[in-house]
């Protein structure tokens, strides 16, 4: 299996994309499985492994690096439109 | 067989370069660095933008550590000092400051004007290359070493591939009895409660805390609520939202070894093993940070591609992403984009330690053989 995606630590709600991914591809990952890409994904950006919902935390490298503003679902793209940092937040 | 070789100092500190640098006390006096810089070409020719205009005691504090450290480092084997006469870092206000062990000579152009000072300048080091050309290399235990962790250009992959495998080589060497230091501050926010955990005892581990709380109050001070952003479009750009994660992927580069010592930017370390330097995260000051607190060798990681070197420190640059090697290989020496194409990271970690030990025993650094040299240092206050 090629791998698209890095799981970087097993507590993570979110991979790293290794290439461009394309909405309707799956995410190919080890300790990944049944997440489907649903739109498209800028190579090293974050996907989500799970329904997020809005307040809940992004987990990658096993802490915390930011918050999520909105209801992200599996498989969706995670930057900085539906997520904001975790400190100083307005 | 892992042999280094160096220069052996008179404060027995080693060099694995054998330098004589010429440098400004004050910008006002470039040109004369750029005139002996055409005539003897073999000696290493820094200048810079800083000496006089700012008043504040801690600039003033980092100016001299900065100037003191590049005289002092151990892989300069002798200095040609051009000075004006009445900047702030004056040669007679510097020399209290420099224990060189190492001869130091010193021209001043208010004596006798530019171009005569471009001329002794330039005797003086023609003078001094041949006086240290004859110095052998000697055998150089390990624990001499004290490498550098930078990386600058990150993407999201910086913290995936190549500060991994800084953080696998940092290992090895705290390992094998050599020294690391990493700096960056800013890189640090987010992660304090990471560090702090590692650190030897409680005072230093304070003293981490202590650290990244300034350095997050003082990128608050300055933007605001844009604080969180505290990185480039172009980190965005790459993937990275928010300066925690930037950060999580920056600290992996100092590996995973206790935390012996906080040092503040350009000070020398005085314990061993892993270190980290309270500096800024902008590259160029960062390196002369690094530089100054006695590095003789540098890892830099860069995701988003940077020829910076250093003038008188080798800088191994490594690639997060193969895209980026293949874009600058004239550039960039190891490639960890390989990481996420199914080599291991120790496969990768050999490769980059065999690099280093041929650089440290003369080979050049792609930085280093095309003159990629950047010097900045770091300031708090505008000139007046």
């Amino acid at each position: 299996m090629k791998e698209n995606a890095l799981l970087i630590h097993p507590r993570d709600n979110v991979a790293v994309a290794l290439r461009n991914l394309a909405a309707g591809e799956g995410v190919k990952a080890q300790g990944v499985e049944g997440v489907p890409v649903v739109q498209d994904i800028p190579a090293s950006h974050k996907i989500a492994l799970r329904n997020i919902p809005a307040g809940e935390e992004i987990i990658k490298y096993g802490e915390t690096v930011a918050v999520c503003t909105r209801d992200i679902k599996k498989g969706e793209w995670v930057h900085t439109h539906n997520l904001e940092s975790k400190r100083w937040r307005k | 067989m892992r042999e280094i070789t160096g220069y052996e100092r008179k404060n027995e500190k080693f060099g694995i370069r054998n330098h004589v640098l010429v440098m400004p006390t004050v910008s006002c006096v470039n040109g004369v660095i750029n005139r002996i810089s055409r005539e003897v070409p073999e000696a290493v020719c820094v200048d810079h933008s800083y000496g006089c205009g700012r008043g504040s005691i801690r600039d003033t504090q980092i100016l001299f550590r900065v100037l003191a450290g590049m005289v002092h480092h151990p892989n300069v084997g002798a200095v040609v000092l051009i000075g004006l006469g009445c900047e702030r870092s004056n040669t007679k206000a510097l020399g209290p400051f420099i224990d060189a062990a190492k001869p130091v000579e010193i021209f001043n152009v208010q004596e006798c004007g530019s171009l005569q000072t471009a001329k002794k300048g330039a005797a003086a080091a023609r003078r001094l290359l041949a006086e240290i050309n004859g110095q052998p290399r000697v055998s150089m235990p390990w624990d001499k070493l004290l490498a550098s962790m930078e990386c600058g250009g990150s993407d999201a992959m910086s913290g995936v591939t190549a500060n991994v495998a800084l953080g696998a080589v940092s290992d090895w060497l705290v390992a094998k009895g050599a020294n690391v230091i990493f700096g960056e501050n800013t890189e640090m926010i987010g992660t304090a409660h990471v560090l702090a955990r590692r650190a030897k005892n409680e005072e230093v581990a304070k003293r981490i805390v202590e650290m990244i709380d300034q350095a997050e109050q003082r990128s608050k001070d300055i933007m605001g609520t844009l604080a969180s952003w505290v990185i480039s479009p172009g980190n965005m750009d790459g993937g990275m939202s928010t300066i925690a994660e930037k950060s999580m992927g920056c600290i992996f580069k100092g590996g995973s070894t206790t935390i012996n010592q906080v040092v503040d930017y350009g000070e020398w370390p005085t314990e061993k093993g892993l270190i980290l330097q309270d500096g800024p995260g902008y590259d160029g000051d960062s390196m002369a940070g690094l530089a100054a607190s006695g590095s003789q060798i540098m890892f830099f990681s860069t995701g988003r591609g940077t020829p910076a070197g250093f003038p008188i420190v080798p800088v191994v640059k490594v690639a997060s992403n193969s895209r980026i090697y293949h874009a600058m290989m004239d550039d960039i020496d190891i490639n960890a984009g390989l990481l996420v194409e199914g080599r291991s990271l120790e496969d990768l970690r050999e490769e980059m330690i065999n690099l280093m030990v041929r650089v440290i025993n003369g080979e050049k650094t792609k930085a280093e053989a095309n003159g990629m040299d950047v010097f900045t240092m770091m300031t708090v206050h505008p000139p007046f």
